[in-house]
């Protein structure tokens, strides 16, 4: 069996109301889950960029590549896995605070390169930007001090042009 | 020029050519009802949305030319998604439009709304809602142009009640349709012919596998002169009968489950499969490890999606058939290439003595009509010229092996869903767009029952199609999968309980006839098939009769079971 791996796809397609469903329904209708998901409109407000990672085999994720490029409305495919690229992720991170973990809390923040948000008695939000990678490392540094809530974006990617 | 939306909707499909429409009101699409009443545009009231997606389809595979359906909202377009699954399936260009609530009602769960575009997102080529009237006969163009072009495909278009009702400035010459990617012709670089000329010239057993791609590339012409040129014997599926012809001696016959003897055993031995149009679909390859697994194969299809999806080929070209088969026809003669007798007589000599060991076959004796035999005799009545529709099961796979297809479009058929219920309504749409031939649905007593009302629009209309029912008193195919593989346990299969056929023919008007024993096979037939008026035939035919050869659901296509033989290899 070949091995299956985290694929990073990134899509241009028009900006239109029914064109994630169209491009979700084309991964989930193949039983693809889509494991992170970033969307956005690009500098032509026509267009938006779709990036989604999902976890297949070299010929199942081609496949999906075909089907997804059949779709009207969808512009480009790209996959960016095995070409040089950039990769971010942001997460938003809210700790809950007790006056005993708050000091353990702010040595560890400086540490890990977090950016305080807001901070106040109870909560602070975190910000932290780099890849998934990182950004789960630092989720599990974070866990035994006290995470209420993360909201994460999903990886943004552009390839470098070198 | 201002002009209502129910208008611009009318214009617009004059300007696409359409000639008529299938369809059924309801509230939402009483403006454009009223607009048809007014423009006496020929439009055909069906009595089940199903059937007018269908007649539509069958009007598209018989002209090549767009078919269009209309429904209203909620469950009048609920109604069309078996239709437009079946378009789907096997790449036929429908539009049907559907009504719509008001765009301000939509997802207040009005009455009769539903989310259409949601629903048939998964089983369309494509689909709009229509929210801004502005946009309208834009997308109207759109829709039929995806529906047409690259792979062919439904298309459906939704219309909000106030947007059809709105004022819209219209100006036919302003019609913009963003269609960019839409026009990209795939251009294969010149190499990949040379390639296939070289691998073609090496071949010891060469031969071409054919579907429906030929049929909806408009490509038989030049399919018929690569086959003989090159003296390659042609296997076709069940989507592209008639495209070559069916009584050829280059021809095969079908390939996979119910495929011939010759034309498993042959794609089994070849050394060079060209496969055209088809999509390697598995009742067609059986188990995929052993498909042709002695060859090397060339797939050109229109769809890249299509290709590697089931069978990793050697040599993948993306084109339609028509320009494929033109840059091959072209290269064959500027290199003086023609195959020679002596050069194929070693693999045309083993599949004739495949054909000699295997021919498709049935044994009627005794008093009880075989289905076979009536299809064989249809083709006989019919000198072959007859356009043949099917429903599906056991009816659609004797129509499709007992009756040779000369000419492109003449075996309309639903190949990839499967859709039982599809062969009546659609012989309505075929015979609408050729009132002279004659036009046939093979059925079964469970399938037609699934349309038959559409009883009514024939007569309503003066369509006089045919129905050659296959009564056997049970859903034969999955039956036949109960005796072969179930011990026999006929679980809900039985349909002995049926209506007497020919009073419920002819409480519509219908003419009716019964054949109960075989020397009653052809008159019946020719009472029926040459008048004027619809004619249901019902053919009391052996019960449990099955279908072979079969390639049992899993198996290399290369076993059959012949019924009272095994063959393999």
């Amino acid at each position: 069996m070949e091995n299956k791996k985290e694929n990073v796809i990134s899509l241009l397609v028009n900006n239109k109301p029914d064109v994630l469903a169209r491009v979700a329904g084309t991964l989930g209708g193949k039983g693809y889950n889509i494991e992170t998901l970033c969307v956005d409109v690009t500098i032509n407000p026509d267009v938006s960029k779709i990036i989604l990672t999902t976890i297949g085999t070299k010929a199942t994720v081609q496949k999906i590549e075909a089907q997804l490029a059949r779709l009207i409305d969808v512009i480009k495919v790209e996959n960016l896995t095995d070409v040089e690229t950039v990769k971010r992720e942001l997460a938003l991170i809210r700790m809950a605070l007790t006056a005993d973990s708050k000091s353990e809390l702010i040595r560890t923040i400086n540490k890990l390169n977090c950016k305080i948000l807001t901070f106040n008695s109870d909560h602070c939000v975190l910000e932290y930007r780099g890849t998934k990678c990182e950004v789960d490392k630092v989720l599990e540094t974070l866990k035994p001090l006290g995470i209420d809530d993360v909201a994460r974006t999903g990886i943004a990617a552009l390839e470098r042009k070198n | 020029m201002k002009m209502k939306g129910t208008q611009v909707l009318i214009e617009c499909l004059k300007a696409e050519g359409v000639d008529v429409m299938f369809g059924y009101p309801g509230g939402s699409v009483i403006d454009i009802y009223d607009e048809l009443y007014k423009s006496k545009f020929n439009h055909i009231l069906v009595r089940h949305e199903q059937a007018a997606v269908h007649a539509a389809d069958g009007y598209a595979r018989a002209t090549g030319k767009v078919g269009v359906a209309l429904a209203t909202s909620g469950p009048g377009a609920t109604n069309t998604v078996t239709g437009i699954a079946t378009a789907n399936m096997d790449s036929i260009p429908i539009v049907v439009f559907t009504g719509q609530v008001p765009t301000h009602l939509i997802g207040n769960d009005a009455f009769q709304e539903c989310d259409i575009t949601g629903i048939t997102r998964p089983c369309s080529k494509h689909n709009y809602l229509v929210r801004n009237p502005d946009e309208l006969a834009n997308t109207i163009h759109e829709a039929f142009h995806i529906a047409r072009s690259g792979r062919p495909g439904p298309v459906l278009v939704d219309l909000p009640k106030n947007v059809i009702a709105a004022e819209i400035d219209y100006d036919p010459a302003k019609i913009k349709i963003n269609a960019t990617k839409l026009s990209l012709q795939p251009k294969p670089s010149s190499k990949k012919y040379v390639q296939l000329l070289e691998m073609l010239r090496a071949a010891k057993r060469p031969m071409l596998m054919t579907g429906g791609g030929i049929l909806l590339g408009k490509a038989t012409d030049e399919l018929r002169a690569f086959a003989r040129r090159a003296k390659l014997p042609v296997t076709s599926t069940l989507m592209g009968l008639g495209a070559f012809p069916g009584s050829d001696p280059l021809f095969l016959g079908m390939p996979g489950m119910h495929g011939t003897y010759f034309a498993n055993m042959a794609i089994s031995h070849c050394d060079l499969l060209i496969c055209i149009g088809a999509r390697f679909d598995d009742r067609v390859t059986g188990k995929i490890d052993t498909f042709a697994s002695n060859a090397q194969i060339i797939h050109i299809d229109v769809d890249p999606s299509s290709i590697n999806k089931n069978i990793v080929v050697d040599l993948p070209i993306v084109s339609d058939a028509k320009s494929a088969l033109e840059n091959i026809n072209r290269l064959l003669k500027d290199n003086n290439y023609t195959a020679t007798e002596a050069e194929r007589k070693d693999w045309l000599d083993l599949i004739e003595s495949w054909k000699k060991k295997a021919p498709l076959s049935y044994c009627q004796d005794g008093k009880i009509i075989k289905p076979q035999c009536v299809i064989e005799t249809l083709y006989e009545v019919t000198k072959g010229k007859a356009i043949i529709t099917t429903e599906v099961g056991q009816n659609q796979m004797w129509a499709a092996q007992f009756y040779k297809y000369d000419d492109p479009n003449t075996f309309i058929s639903s190949g990839g869903l499967g859709t039982m219920g599809y062969g009546f309504p659609a012989a309505l749409g075929v015979k609408l767009a050729f009132p002279d031939r004659i036009v046939v649905d093979v059925a079964g007593d469970g399938s037609i029952q699934m349309n038959i009302q559409e009883m009514a629009t024939a007569m309503q209309y003066n369509i006089p199609v045919k129905i050659v029912l296959l009564n056997n008193g049970y859903l034969g195919m999955v039956r036949q999968w109960q005796e072969l593989f179930y011990e026999k346990r006929y679980s809900n299969t039985d349909m002995t309980f049926q209506p007497d056929f020919l009073k419920v023919a002819e409480a519509y008007g219908w003419e009716a006839f019964r054949a109960t024993t075989p020397d009653e096979i052809r008159p019946v037939l020719e009472k029926g098939l040459f008048s004027n008026r619809p004619c249901l035939m019902d053919f009391q035919v052996a019960r449990e009769e099955c279908v072979y050869p079969m390639v049992r659901p899993g198996a290399s296509i290369s076993e059959m079971t012949l019924g009272t033989r095994e063959m393999t290899n």
